[in-house]
């Protein structure tokens, strides 16, 4: 490789965050782009993420917010022609279209070369047949395994190796449509489902309860291997890894089976001949060193995010150098900065990543856990002890629970049931069961968890029971000390002593009980640490650090990514971050996801990878003594910090808490509203159902029921009944303990607009408003977002600006907010006001071209700031935001939209116009343009009606129609030739099921008649299979109706390849 | 539970918590980065007269395997007959472990051999301590007992550590002397697999009396200055122009008696993750460590070169010499515990002996 001939590398992301695939991606991008632009190499990305870091404007050269497929980035490749292109940066996303444009000879066409792992490489470990004959050659052993391409195949193989079998699909992401069957039935249906998104399958020796362990590796291309990490899992083989409570370095494991296994890896991935960074994935028998290897990504995976993290050495970073040709040995370690990159870390601390799972918010979806991924995001602890990590972890879930025990709203009806076949909170069950008398041995047989953990548990449990024989009068210090450095919070320990959590706080500062400060330095204190990435434990009597840095400002960040908070919040605290370096603050970032780029090192100055509960904070804040905290950047968990915070004394930057309450507190802002005089929705807090019933009864159905204080409509509903009421309530209840619930009337058809905006004193600075193509109902993060508005009238914009322009005066808003609003004709009503970054801040800045946050962080410090002259008259373009659903690895999730949030992701594409805006936006979520028949079920009355000129429209271009039988009947009634397909449940042909199975549709409406369904029914059946058999599903009319006309004005070649630097505002035309 | 105390010579103390022996005891306070081996890192006859500190700080998970032996008569899963630490100390040693190929927990394996622990201390504040002021003497002390420091340096500890009698195992065409210093039973295996004959002798052995095809200086304890004979011997061997290896302790001996010299470093190696260049190419071998002394290698006579070079604090980790077929490294190929990637240098030695044969 002739690195001097590479001025320009083409860089593809990984799209929208979703189950299997998220914000470690941007990581890992974000990491690659700064080591190319540290070579002087001109960068081009693709990914239509636009909440992401990596396409931020002073990272990549050219940023594209286009689909990740061969189609559109083989026509950026023709337009900018680089000389390389990196695949291994953008999950299997960016590895798939890599080989999809490697097989349409786009690569070859136009000389691009495959940087770092070569292509050969890359099918040789995807190829399950290649890579067993790959691993067979040096005589490494893979579980006993064959590939089937046909249903018939599959069989016979199932037959020759014995059942149970595990299923598992080459070229998948998060193990989609993977699993065990136990007999031929299962695996004819698994594998027919399988056939639809892939030419082949494996069936395999199954090795449930084995011990998974990973290792990382990185290789350059003179030969120079080393392992970075390796990672063991709580949960044995036949959890996903994803899906896997993992601990590193492994715990487990002798230097016999460590090196054993580390010697593997290293020889696997000479032969596979990777450069650049891989993962191995083992499974280690528990009674011997028998062993398999069980899969190699060749690739930056979520498992390197998580190993770069728990070990502090960048291995996407390094990855790209590798990339490059560069060797280990010339890289230097950047923690330390005197030392060598060809090293393997040594950890002098213990790390544990938890998955974030968020099953409550689907409907009907199994909570089962096992070999597909369905967990959202993950959590990482650093500690001392087992106990402390594991605990201080789950407590980082922001799930309702203080640890691992003193959670009394968790039951369990079948402990035994629960340990043997795991659900989301399988962990919970141990202590449990410890408590009930199961012995050891006997919960390690039926959860095959290995002994260890749960002898650790055990210790949890031990002092659980110590302390509660105590009152806080008699506790004494040494059983306190004991507590916490076994990871008892102050919460759970006031808990067991009948005391709360500020006055066990007290008592245990008096008895000097305070946590130290620990440094992550790759070298477990070898050698000294350049950086401050820093963690809280009780198991040290010293601080690493000082605390003497004048100006310093803590920001608070926003957690796990789960449905609600994703990408963008990572976004808006590292513009924080830079903003406030800039600015010349000394910056600490207090944040535990280790999928983002706010988690990383070098972005702050002061790393703090650690809880953001009350208790670390305050922590946190009285060894660092700041200027204050910043609490509007992290989205919703700093958010409900805001009054505690102030409460303890906390100085808290921008918005005053006050404020914050205001608007979070229906109660207040209610008040507020009808004081300034602005509609607002009729509503009502309500303590029983009773008054819930006479509220619903007054105002009519439906009406809509939450907890107030929740992000992404946790526990949100809408009732159409009261049967349906009084369900909600007590839904809602379990969510939020803490807080009354709100009902309020549910107004249908009429728009949604949202405003994000920057006060400064109450004044607006900045702000920009976006219409919901949706109708109001679906939750503002499932809607697809038009910036600037196309369908709303002028006056209900100058309304909006308006009621903007009082609450924010009234609330003396200071920093960046978002009000969301229901405007009917001109007439507007606020919904929702937040006082903080919203999920669309990346949006509309990146759409506007304006740094909202760094607008907003100005602000906040008391910067001058002039208010941004600039409205959306000025922009030449469309910006569309569409979200990104997971349904399909939630096996029986409904994918439908409503108030509660579903979606993982999203993406933003800009376009002359809104339709080349929302095709491209479209595309980039999975939809196509391919569509020759389509099957309508347009639902309730007035949909089928809105719909007719849309299905003439479909006629019209010569699309076959198929429709269920009210649809078709009433198309039929209008004119519109249509032919009638069969209900699901029906069972007579031509039925839709076989239709769909058989891809003799390439596009499903399919409009919901209720809000929530939860149950089987013919149209459950009906977008169950589109998600299952991967065709594009529509559940919204609007949605449907703008679709149908974009298809109708533009195909495929209208959708332009420009790059966002070409997308020219007015104001920076001149 | 008995409390206790580590102390140290500059008169920092630790409280902690003992396990294992409760004799008071004082040594060398060193500590290791490795995060795996403790059974193999204990019984490192190069540890001779050292408290060790581990860093990573979950210690005893898996337990301790069984006294087995392999055919050659020596442990399977011990790297010479005894605990060589006088004393451990840990963040948390686990009170129970669970591995199929456990027998004991780490507690009952200290204390039948009179080793004593100290668990509950800032491991990471001590051995930052240690980077920074070097090694210091220290003393674990149970309860408020006392004893004085023990200084190992003003020992010779290799006479302590090495065999009395010579021992010969397997049997194969060529002959290899291993002059003990400490020798670890690694190197024994690893030589065996390579197919020779291995004749282990003491460390004063006059081994020029011998038949034998190539001579391995071991690894072992202490001040290399410390075992003269062993410097005189291998002087002599070296006239024979008959290959010569050595590893850790050996690279200081061959170092020595080729006329070099050697020095105390501040906080040595011991670890698992030392990166080693070789010398005049692009390769970085991840080795194993566990030296406090280090060949000046601005003191090479002529003839001499490196052969490998630390990347991380460019210390000497191998000579050689560049004619004859005398070649050394401060390092561990014998793994045990640590990275097994550099066993080829084994191979080489033999096959080194099949070109120099007489």
């Amino acid at each position: 490789m002739n690195n001097r001939s590479t001025n320009k590398v083409i860089i593809l992301g990984s799209s929208a965050l979703k189950i299997g695939e998220a914000g470690e991606f941007d990581y890992s991008g974000s990491q690659a782009i700064k080591a190319l632009q540290e070579e002087g190499i001109y960068t081009v990305l693709v990914n239509p993420n636009i909440a992401t870091i990596q396409t931020s404007d002073y990272l990549a050269d050219r940023v594209y917010f286009l689909p990740v497929n061969a189609h559109f980035v083989g026509k950026v490749i023709a337009k900018e022609r680089p000389d390389g292109i990196l695949l291994g940066f953008g999950g299997q996303t960016a590895l798939n279209c890599g080989i999809e444009l490697a097989q349409a000879n786009i690569l070859a066409e136009y000389g691009v070369k495959v940087m770092g792992t070569p292509l050969q490489t890359i099918q040789d470990t995807e190829d399950r047949s290649l890579f067993v004959k790959k691993l067979t050659e040096i005589g490494v052993s893979a579980p006993a395994s064959r590939a089937a391409e046909s249903l018939e195949e599959a069989l016979e193989v199932g037959r020759e190796l014995g059942y149970p079998v595990m299923v598992r699909i080459a070229y998948a992401l998060g193990g989609l449509g993977s699993g065990i069957c136990f007999t031929e039935e299962e695996l004819t249906e698994r594998a027919t489902k399988a056939f639809s998104y892939t030419h082949q399958i494996l069936v395999e020796e199954r090795l449930e309860g084995w011990k998974e362990v990973e290792y990382e590796v990185v290789r350059d291309r003179f030969d120079n291997c080393i392992t970075v990490c390796n990672m063991e899992n709580f949960d044995p083989m036949g959890i996903h890894t994803g899906e896997s409570i993992v601990v590193a370095p492994s715990q487990t494991l002798t230097n016999s089976e460590y090196h054993k296994l580390r010697d593997i890896a290293i020889r696997v991935i000479r032969h596979l001949g990777i450069v650049g960074e891989c993962n191995i994935q083992y499974a280690l028998d528990p009674d011997s060193e028998e062993y398999r290897v069980i899969e190699v990504n060749a690739r930056l995976s979520r498992s390197s995010a998580l190993a770069s993290k728990a070990t502090g050495y960048p291995l996407a970073f390094i990855a790209a150098k590798l990339a490059l040709g560069k060797s280990l040995p010339e890289l230097e370690n950047s923690v330390t900065r005197s030392t060598s990159a060809c090293f393997e870390p040594a950890l002098d601390y213990i790390v544990v990543k938890i998955p974030r799972w968020d099953l409550k918010k689907f409907k009907m979806v199994s909570k089962r856990i096992g070999t597909g991924m369905k967990s959202v995001g993950e959590v990482m602890a650093i500690g001392r002890k087992f106990e402390e990590v594991l605990q201080k972890a789950l407590r980082m879930l922001e799930i309702g629970v203080d640890g691992l025990v003193c959670n009394p709203h968790l039951n369990f009806n079948d402990l035994k049931k629960e340990l043997a076949e795991p659900t989301d909170e399988r962990v919970f069950a141990i202590p449990e069961a410890l408590k009930q008398g199961f012995s050891i041995e006997e919960i390690s047989e039926l959860s095959r968890i290995d002994k260890w953990f749960i002898y650790k548990i055990k210790n949890i449990v031990d002092i659980e029971e110590e302390i509660k024989k105590y009152t806080l009068d008699t506790c004494p210090d040494e059983l306190l000390l004991r507590a916490k450095q076994t990871g008892f919070s102050d919460k759970q320990i006031a808990f067991l002593l009948g005391s709360s959590e500020i006055v066990l706080r007290n008592k245990r500062k008096e008895a000097g009980i305070t946590p130290c400060i620990k440094q992550i330095d790759t070298l477990a204190a070898e050698y000294p640490a350049r950086t401050n990435y820093l963690y809280l434990t009780y198991n040290g009597t010293e601080d690493d650090v000082s605390f003497d840095e004048p100006d310093s400002v803590v920001v608070l960040g926003p957690g796990a990514y789960r449905i609600g908070s994703s990408v963008e919040f990572d976004w808006c605290c590292v513009n924080a971050v830079h903003t406030l370096r800039e600015l010349g603050y000394t910056t600490i970032m207090i944040n535990y996801n280790p999928e983002t780029v706010s988690t990383d090192y070098d972005e702050c100055d002061k790393l703090y990878f650690d809880d953001l509960s009350l208790e670390t904070v305050l922590d946190i804040y009285e060894k660092e003594n700041p200027m204050g905290v910043i609490i509007s950047m992290g989205g919703q968990i700093p958010n409900n910090l805001a009054m505690k915070l102030e409460e303890a004394g906390v100085k808290i930057l921008g918005t005053p808490a006050v404020s914050i309450d205001n608007a979070e507190n229906r109660h207040k802002f209610s008040d507020l509203l009808d004081r300034l005089n602005i509609s607002q929705p009729e509503w009502k807090e309500v303590t029983s159902v009773e008054e819930a019933n006479r509220f619903a009864g007054a105002v009519g159905y439906p009406v809509l029921v939450r907890p107030s204080y929740v992000l992404s409509g946790a526990a949100m509903a809408v009732a159409v009944s009261d049967k349906e009421l009084v369900k909600f309530l007590s839904k809602a209840a379990e969510v939020s303990r803490e807080y009354p619930i709100v009902i309020s009337k549910f107004i249908l058809n009429v728009k949604e607009i949202d405003i994000d905006a920057v006060a400064k004193n109450g004044e607006i600075m900045a702000y920009a408003i976006s219409e919901h193509v949706e109708n109001a109902g679906v939750h503002s993060g499932d809607a697809t977002l038009v910036l600037p508005p196309q369908r709303t009238y002028l006056e209900t914009i100058r309304q909006i600006k308006k009621v903007t322009r009082r609450i924010a005066g009234a609330l003396k808003i200071n920093g960046p907010f978002n009000i969301q609003f229901l405007a009917e004709n001109t007439d507007v009503m606020v919904i929702e006001c937040n006082l903080r970054a919203s999920r669309s801040f990346p949006f509309v800045s990146k759409i506007f071209k304006v740094n909202f946050i760094d607008l907003a962080t100005r602000v906040i410090m008391n910067k001058p700031v002039s208010i941004v002259d600039k409205s959306f008259f000025e922009l030449d373009y469309v910006g569309v935001k569409a979200p990104q659903f997971s349904f399909a690895r939630l096996e029986g999730a409904d994918p439908t939209v409503g108030v509660e949030m579903a979606s993982t992701g999203e993406v933003g594409c800009l376009g002359d116009d809104f339709e080349e805006a929302f095709l491209k936006a479209l595309i980039s979520v999975g939809c196509h343009l391919k569509i020759k028949s389509v099957l309508l079920s347009t639902g309730p009355i007035e949909s089928k009606a809105a719909f007719l000129g849309d299905s003439r429209t479909l006629k019209s271009m010569g699309i076959k129609l198929y429709a269920t039988k009210g649809t078709a009947d009433f198309m039929r009634e209008n004119g519109i030739e249509v032919e009638t397909l069969h209900w699901p449940l029906e069972k007579i042909s031509p039925n839709i099921v076989d239709y769909i199975k058989n891809k003799k549709v390439d596009l499903v409406i399919n409009i919901p008649r209720t809000f929530q369904e939860e149950e089987l029914t013919n149209d459950y059946i009906i977008r169950r299979l589109s998600v299952d058999f991967v065709i594009p599903l529509i559940t919204n009319i609007q949605l449907a109706q703008r679709f149908v006309e974009a298809i109708h004005r533009k195909a495929d070649h209208d959708l332009e390849i420009k790059s966002w630097q070409e997308y020219k505002t007015i104001g920076s035309a001149q | 539970m008995i409390k206790g105390n580590l102390v140290l010579e500059d008169g920092t103390r630790f409280e902690g918590e003992i396990f294992g022996s409760s004799t008071p005891v004082s040594g060398e306070v060193v500590f290791n980065t490795g995060m795996v081996g403790y059974p193999e890192s204990f019984t490192d006859p190069s540890y001779q007269g050292q408290i060790l500190t581990l860093t990573y700080p979950l210690i005893g998970n898996y337990g301790v395997p069984p006294s087995e032996r392999d055919e050659l008569g020596l442990h399977t899963y011990f790297e010479s007959e005894a605990i060589h630490i006088r004393g451990l100390v840990v963040s948390e040693y686990s009170k129970n472990y669970s591995h199929w190929n456990g027998v004991k927990t780490l507690n009952k394996w200290l204390q039948e051999n009179n080793v004593t622990g100290i668990a509950g201390i800032d491991t990471r504040m001590l051995t930052k301590k240690l980077r920074q002021k070097g090694v210091l003497l220290g003393k674990i002390l149970p309860e408020a007992e006392d004893i004085e420091l023990y200084d190992p340096n003003t020992i010779n500890l290799v006479a302590e550590v090495s065999i009395k009698e010579p021992i010969t195992y397997s049997r194969g065409n060529k002959r290899v002397v291993l002059v003990d210093c400490g020798c670890k039973n690694n190197i024994i295996r690893s030589l065996v697999q390579s197919g020779v004959e291995v004749l282990r002798v003491p460390w004063d052995y006059d081994f020029m009396q011998e038949d034998f095809s190539g001579l391995l200086i071991s690894n072992g304890p202490g001040d290399p200055k410390m075992a003269k004979f062993t410097i005189e011997n291998v002087k002599r061997a070296m006239e024979l122009d008959l290959p010569i290896m050595g590893i850790c302790l050996g690279n200081q001996i061959l170092a020595l008696a080729a006329g070099a010299d050697t020095y105390k470093l501040k906080f040595g190696h011991r670890s698992q993750n030392q990166p080693c260049l070789e010398v005049g190419t692009k390769r970085c071998y991840i080795t194993s460590q566990n030296h406090g002394y280090a060949v000046n290698s601005k003191t090479l006579p002529h003839g001499w070169t490196e052969w490998f070079i630390n990347a991380n604090d460019e210390t000497n980790e191998g000579i050689r010499h560049d004619w004859k077929p005398f070649r050394s490294i401060q390092f561990h190929p014998e793994a045990t515990p640590g990275p097994v990637d550099t066993g080829w240098i084994f191979g080489r030695f033999v096959e080194m002996m099949g070109r120099y044969s007489v």
